[in-house]
């Protein structure tokens, strides 16, 4: 069976890819065809609140190319992190546009759901039963916390897509997976190298990210006994041994080691050497399995309630004490608040930004200028639902207060009416673990389902 | 005195995953290479980035001429007061920094 060719037709579904490349890629014959669907990458909202952080239409577009490709190869086609986050709804809703589709398609199909979300008494009796471990930095994780996250998913690996593709099914979509284990899969499962199934994995997880041409999307890895070839399925663009190389480097924190679930790999003594303009063969990575089996684990809960104000300041005097006004409203501001509303300062954060000043950087800025004009974002969180309220209480201050008490009452520009925006609930991340198992599919289920 | 940025091909710099950054120095030849990693010192980049020392990560990249940071983001992604999710505008400061 070896070598195997995996088929990437980009780095996320929902993002776009050349169709004629996608068609190059048929063409070329690969035993499956694999995307990724999600990350962490936008913020802990889509996990928080398990939703896609992409358009149902633009997946559903897409799909639809995959779907269509998928019968002309007649292979698998394999879809990883299902919705951006991965939850066991987003899963479910991935099955309601593949069904949806099929019938639009005319097409027959075993769907194979790979279900990755965790309960949280199982979270709770595996912390008891010392099976989890904190990674670094991670969030201190006891019963309180578990019960306040709002999605628990566990990242599945090259075992859990494996156990899918066993099945025998022609749509395989996975709740929350490793970008890198829907590609490393068959060609483990068919005896490539270890090291380079998950370093071939790893290059190929963006799509073209790795060739000089990223927009394009389509790549095609072939895995062997010895390594792998990598090959940029668009006549525009091309794979050379810097581009592959470089990729190691890009959103990882250390660019020899990938940890995976089972193990780690090692691309420090990988060679990497151009066959011809376009293809790039990779060989050298080591796959080192560890002692315990363990997967990621992933969790968010709810922060607060946000409300943001936005207010523009011309006036140049304004503009050169924009620093002292917000530090003068703001304390303001928290006497009315407390007075007014009753409530202390601890069961709120009230923030002020500073847009043409150090809005980005804040006190990591270096080189504050001299802005003919700032925006003042302020952004108002609360535990419970108030900040809306406190939003309202501050609106006329945030339009006249002036920075002394004799002069005439300034008016600043408020660019939106309503001049608040309700941004509803925000999460934050609240796990960064791991979870030791006995067998793989111990906190993973797997249902088929025919269409 | 030229800037970081000035002598280098490309600086970036990404989250990596929820709780790091990473900073790559892409350098143009071997030669420029050699000289960033000889003068650019932790401890200048763990004060412009005001994080501790020993929070940095340092890798010197010798097939690709890279020098490369990471480092635990002291606020989460996405977390409230967090002001940069991707953290890619970061690589602002090592660009602006005098060398």
């Amino acid at each position: 069976m070896i070598p195997i060719k995996v088929l990437v037709p980009s780095g996320v579904l929902g993002l776009g890819f050349d169709l004629e490349a996608l068609n190059n890629g048929v063409k070329n014959n690969p035993d499956i065809i694999s995307i990724d669907g999600g990350s962490t990458d936008s913020g802990p909202y889509s996990l928080g609140s398990g939703t896609s952080k992409y358009s149902r239409a633009a997946i559903k577009a897409e799909w639809k190319s995959l779907m269509i490709a998928r019968k002309k190869a007649n292979v698998p086609l394999v879809i990883g992190s299902c919705g951006t986050c991965g939850t066991n709804n987003m899963v479910d809703w991935m099955e309601n546009i593949t069904t949806e589709l099929a019938e639009e398609l005319n097409q027959n199909i075993k769907i194979a759901k790979l279900y990755c979300q965790q309960e949280k008494n199982f979270i709770k009796k595996n912390l008891q039963l010392r099976k989890i471990f904190p990674l670094n930095p991670a969030p201190m994780l006891n019963g309180q916390l578990i019960e306040e996250m709002t999605n628990i998913v566990a990242l599945a690996g090259a075992e859990q897509i494996q156990e899918c593709i066993n099945t025998g099914a022609d749509i395989i979509l996975a709740g929350r997976t490793t970008d890198t284990a829907i590609i490393s899969a068959l060609p483990l499962m068919k005896g490539a190298n270890p090291g380079s199934s998950w370093h071939g994995a790893k290059v190929a997880e963006c799509g073209a990210l790795c060739s000089t041409n990223p927009t394009s999307g389509v790549v095609m890895v072939e895995f062997d006994k010895s390594g792998f070839t990598v090959e940029p399925m668009s006549k525009n663009a091309f794979c050379t041994s810097e581009t592959v190389a470089a990729h190691m480097l890009y959103e990882n924190a250390d660019p020899y080691i990938l940890h995976e679930p089972g193990g780690y790999m090692d691309v420090s003594h990988s060679n990497y050497y151009n066959i011809d303009k376009k293809k790039v063969r990779v060989e050298g990575a080591t796959w080192n399995s560890s002692k315990n089996y363990s997967v990621k684990l992933e969790g968010a809960k709810i922060s607060g309630y946000q409300t943001s104000l936005l207010v523009l300041l011309r006036d140049n005097n304004y503009v050169k004490n924009a620093k002292k006004w917000t530090n003068k409203l703001s304390k303001f501001l928290n006497k009315e608040i407390n007075e007014r509303m009753n409530i202390d300062s601890s069961e709120y954060s009230l923030e002020f930004r500073h847009i043409g000043l150090n809005s980005i950087l804040g006190e990591l800025e270096k080189n504050l200028g001299n802005p003919v004009e700032v925006g003042v974002l302020c952004l108002i969180t609360s535990k419970d639902k108030i900040s809306t309220e406190i939003a309202e209480l501050i609106n006329p201050f945030l339009l006249h207060f002036p920075l002394s008490f004799n002069e005439e009452l300034p008016t600043f520009a408020f660019p939106f009416s309503p001049v608040h925006s309700d941004r509803g609930c925000v999460y934050e991340f609240a796990l960064n673990h791991i979870l030791e198992l006995d067998d793989p599919m111990d906190a993973f289920q797997i249902q088929i389902s025919e269409v | 005195m030229p800037t970081l940025g000035e002598k280098v091909k490309k600086i970036r710099s990404k989250n990596a995953g929820p709780f790091w950054i990473t900073i790559d120095i892409f350098c143009e030849d071997k030669k420029t290479y050699k000289v960033v990693c000889n003068q650019l010192k932790n401890s200048k980049i763990s004060s412009l980035l005001m994080i501790s020392e020993q929070d940095l990560k340092r890798f010197e990249i010798d097939n690709l001429n890279v020098i490369k940071f990471s480092f635990p983001r002291k606020i989460i992604q996405g977390d409230i007061f967090d002001r940069d999710m991707h953290g890619a505008q970061l690589a602002v400061l090592l660009s602006e920094m005098k060398f």
